[in-house]
């Protein structure tokens, strides 16, 4: 059999090029790595190494020969034992074709975005009688970890000042005294390495916790949670799960400068293979970190400084687990929707108290999760209402309102009464000066106000 | 690099014949990709291991069953020596149902559970923050395992590395860091790029032990790789070998390589080539005759023959697979 060589591809763009120089001629033998040619592409000139053994039964292609197609045959080479001449004498082949591509997806076909089926997610029944204990944020984000742990001993928690110092907003309390320091692990200052690493472990078999002292400093390692931990499965076709949390506060705290005070949401709602969680009160904390930890997929779980102090009641159940991807209607109304996740929801609902002595009925949704985004519970809720009103700390631009806002517009468009209003932080870096700060982040008065707005009301 | 020279003593007639199969298949697997390469049916980035073989060959050598391995995007021969389908590797680069990603990988995303080679990363440097990673598990879980985490000359800048060496030297994790230095981070010479170029001495403020490799000999490669093995699985911490090695080719397939001089790499390939210095003792040791070691290259041509049909005539994706592997379903 006479073998072809044929006019290499030699950058993704090119289609054809220039056959510069042959550095071979016919009756010569060549071996595989053998430069045989120099083409000239679109970029740059390179040299053609053969493949295939054979002495060179004949050159199809003069040498400066221009606009030579990509897999026109070039050359015929005979293999060892071939008549040469023979060889020269074949009519070539037909060119192999790459296989043509096929058609996408009809677009209806297409879901907007990887949603889980909400309609099948619920909180758990709290049976009649169960007792209540008013706990903290921060004791119930700890709580969770610590009966995770007790559960499997494949979950550990990792970052800086988690174990001998007892967390930085001691989050971690007491978790070194009991689990030891190997599944409470200090690590350097590392970000970017702590959480690469973590990402290792978790394709590894374990299923890693790992504390930002803030998510401002998970941008040093944001590669890791998106690059590596979000993308590895598809990439992978299904094989290289990640079960990892990332969790940390999250937002604004007080009076730290724009550095330390970004709301991350919308950034990693934007990422597919990721799930986004941002708890307001305690249960939800505990209940969805507990969900956080057993999912198999990485979870980014926000939290917020300012409400780690706060208490709650939380349900005394032996293993209280919530769904994540199911937002909660915090409190029910006929006038206009309000949606917030983690701090906002407090606001929220006190504007919505201010509201109600005002005449208006404001529905107040917790969100819980951004990713998956619970829009079914929106846009139900905006059927009714007929408003929406959307509050959230970070930006406005590109956020989570925003996403919100297209999707009712969409799903709810004939229901709608009025335009969707974002509440949000001011577009620009949050400032120091006290009185500064509070213009630009959003409060009550701002979810008041963007309440009246839609509602048309002066 | 020295003068010509022979293979170092060591490796029995079945490890060397076995060396040299590997490498064979490994260099014969990458010029058909080369090939597909230029006929279109491989797309995109595409980064050949060619002349670099004794590396992953030799250290692989020194591994054992259960062993992780990871590595960056120059990874085909690094899947081959896990022991991963020929045919499987080749479908994905071509982007087909049979690839290992199901094609939703391509070059450099290949990921084999069943083999531990947990990829195949593209970002350069990932690898080694993650590999640790992969030590740190092994740690956890005390079984005896070790994970290699293999990446070049230019990730060796990366700020990520000496954050995972730091940690791995710190909680004495068992990872093996096998820098591959094929001397030019796509166009940059080594010289100039890094302050401190002997970069096996890049452990020295961690406490990890390192060394240079002569990477073009298999044998040499097997010995420092099975005396890392050794250090990593007692329990002592990670170990460092620098892999003194050239690569023939381009970084990728669109690199027309005018940073460095044909002489330079004929001089590597004409005197040095891993491969020949096997053949050349396989051959003086009369462990193996010409002829045997030619039905020894037709049977490696007829397996990277079959993958290229097999790339080429495997269906592409079905285009549900679109939406299918974002996450892990609950």
């Amino acid at each position: 059999m006479s073998i072809e060589i044929l006019m290499p591809a030699l950058s993704p763009t090119m289609e054809e090029g220039t056959l510069a120089k042959w550095n071979i001629k016919e009756g010569d033998t060549v071996e595989s790595g053998d430069v045989i040619a120099e083409i000239e592409t679109d970029k740059a000139t390179m040299e053609v190494e053969a493949v295939e053994e054979g002495t060179v039964a004949k050159l199809l292609v003069e040498e400066g020969a221009e606009n030579v197609k990509v897999n026109a045959v070039i050359a015929i080479l005979a293999e060892e034992g071939e008549d040469v001449s023979a060889a020269a004498a074949a009519p070539s082949a037909p060119v192999a074709e790459a296989a043509p591509v096929e058609a996408a997806p009809a677009i209806d076909e297409r879901p907007a975005m990887m949603q889980t089926n909400v309609a099948s997610l619920a909180d758990p029944d709290i049976p009649a009688g169960t007792s209540f204990t008013s706990t903290t944020v921060r004791d119930a984000l700890r709580d969770a970890m610590a009966e995770e742990m007790r559960r499997d001993d494949t979950v550990f928690v990792m970052g800086e000042e988690v174990a001998e110092y007892q967390g930085a907003y001691k989050v971690t309390r007491e978790l070194l005294q009991e689990f030891g320091p190997k599944r409470v692990v200090d690590t350097p200052i590392t970000e970017h390495g702590f959480a690469g690493l973590g990402v290792g472990a978790a394709f590894n078999g374990l299923k890693p916790i790992v504390e930002f002292m803030t998510f401002n400093f998970a941008m040093q390692a944001i590669d890791h949670i998106i690059n590596s931990a979000a993308k590895t499965l598809y990439m992978s076709g299904g094989q290289m799960g990640c079960p990892i949390v990332f969790r940390g506060p999250n937002s604004a705290a007080s009076r730290v400068g724009a550095q330390h005070s970004q709301d991350y949401s919308s950034w990693y709602g934007n990422v597919p293979g990721l799930k986004v969680v941002a708890p307001y009160d305690a249960a939800d904390a505990k209940g969805l970190l507990k969900a956080a930890i057993r999912d198999p997929n990485p979870v980014v779980f926000l939290e917020h400084e300012l409400i780690y102090g706060e208490s709650f009641d939380v349900p005394d159940l032996d293993d209280y687990v919530l769904p994540l991807g199911k937002a909660k209607v915090r409190r029910e109304g006929t006038d206009v929707t309000i949606t917030a996740h983690s701090r906002m929801v407090g606001f929220a609902l006190e504007a919505a108290e201010t509201l109600a002595g005002q005449g208006i009925s404001a529905e107040v949704i917790d969100l819980r999760t951004i990713r998956p985004l619970d829009t079914d519970t929106v846009v139900q809720s905006v059927m009714k209402t007929n408003r929406l009103v959307t509050v959230e700390e970070g930006w406005g631009r590109m956020g989570v309102g925003a996403e919100i806002a297209a999707v009712v517009t969409k799903d709810a468009f004939d229901y709608l009464d009025a335009p969707p209003v974002r509440v949000h932080q001011e577009d620009v870096p949050l400032p120091y000066a006290g009185n500064l700060e509070a213009l630009s982040l959003p409060n009550t008065d701002d979810i008041v106000r963007a309440v009246k707005e839609v509602c048309y009301v002066g | 690099m020295p003068a010509k020279r022979t293979a170092a003593k060591g490796a029995s007639k079945e490890q060397m014949l076995q060396y040299y199969r590997d490498m064979l298949l490994m260099r014969r697997f990458e010029e058909k990709a080369g090939q597909l390469y230029g006929m279109g049916l491989i797309a995109g980035f595409c980064h050949l291991y060619i002349g670099q073989e004794a590396v992953v060959v030799g250290v692989q050598a020194a591994l054992e069953e259960g062993d992780q391995v990871i590595t960056g995007y120059r990874d085909h021969a690094h899947m081959l020596a896990c022991g991963m389908d020929a045919n499987g590797v080749m479908a994905e680069l071509t982007g087909r149902e049979g690839g290992y990603s199901r094609g939703k990988g391509g070059s450099m995303h290949m990921f084999s559970r069943e083999k531990n080679f947990y990829g195949g990363h593209g970002i350069v440097g990932a690898q080694v923050a993650l590999g640790t990673g992969l030590g740190f598990a092994n740690w956890y879980k005390d079984n005896g395992k070790v994970s290699v985490a293999y990446f070049g000359d230019g990730a060796a800048n990366q700020g990520q590395v000496y954050e995972s060496f730091n940690m791995a030297k710190l909680w004495n994790l068992p990872v093996i860091y096998v820098i591959e230095n094929n001397q030019y981070a796509m166009g940059t010479a080594v010289k100039r790029a890094s302050s401190e170029t002997e970069l096996h001495k890049r452990g020295i403020s961690f406490g990890i032990p390192g060394e240079a490799v002569d990477g073009m000999d298999v044998e040499a490669v097997r010995k420092a790789a099975d005396k890392a093995a050794k250090h990593a699985r007692s329990g002592k911490g990670p170990y460092i070998l620098e892999m003194k090695t050239y690569r023939y080719r381009g970084h990728s397939m669109s690199d027309p390589a005018k940073y460095r001089s044909r002489e330079e790499v004929d001089e590597v390939r004409s005197h040095h080539d891993p491969i020949d210095m096997v053949k050349e003792k396989i051959l003086e040791k009369k462990w193996a005759s010409e002829d045997e070691l030619k039905a020894m290259d037709k049977e490696v041509k007829a397996i990277v023959n079959e993958s290229a049909e097999f790339a080429k005539t495997s269906p592409e994706p079905d285009p549900s697979e679109l939406y299918t592997d974002v996450l892990v379903e609950v």
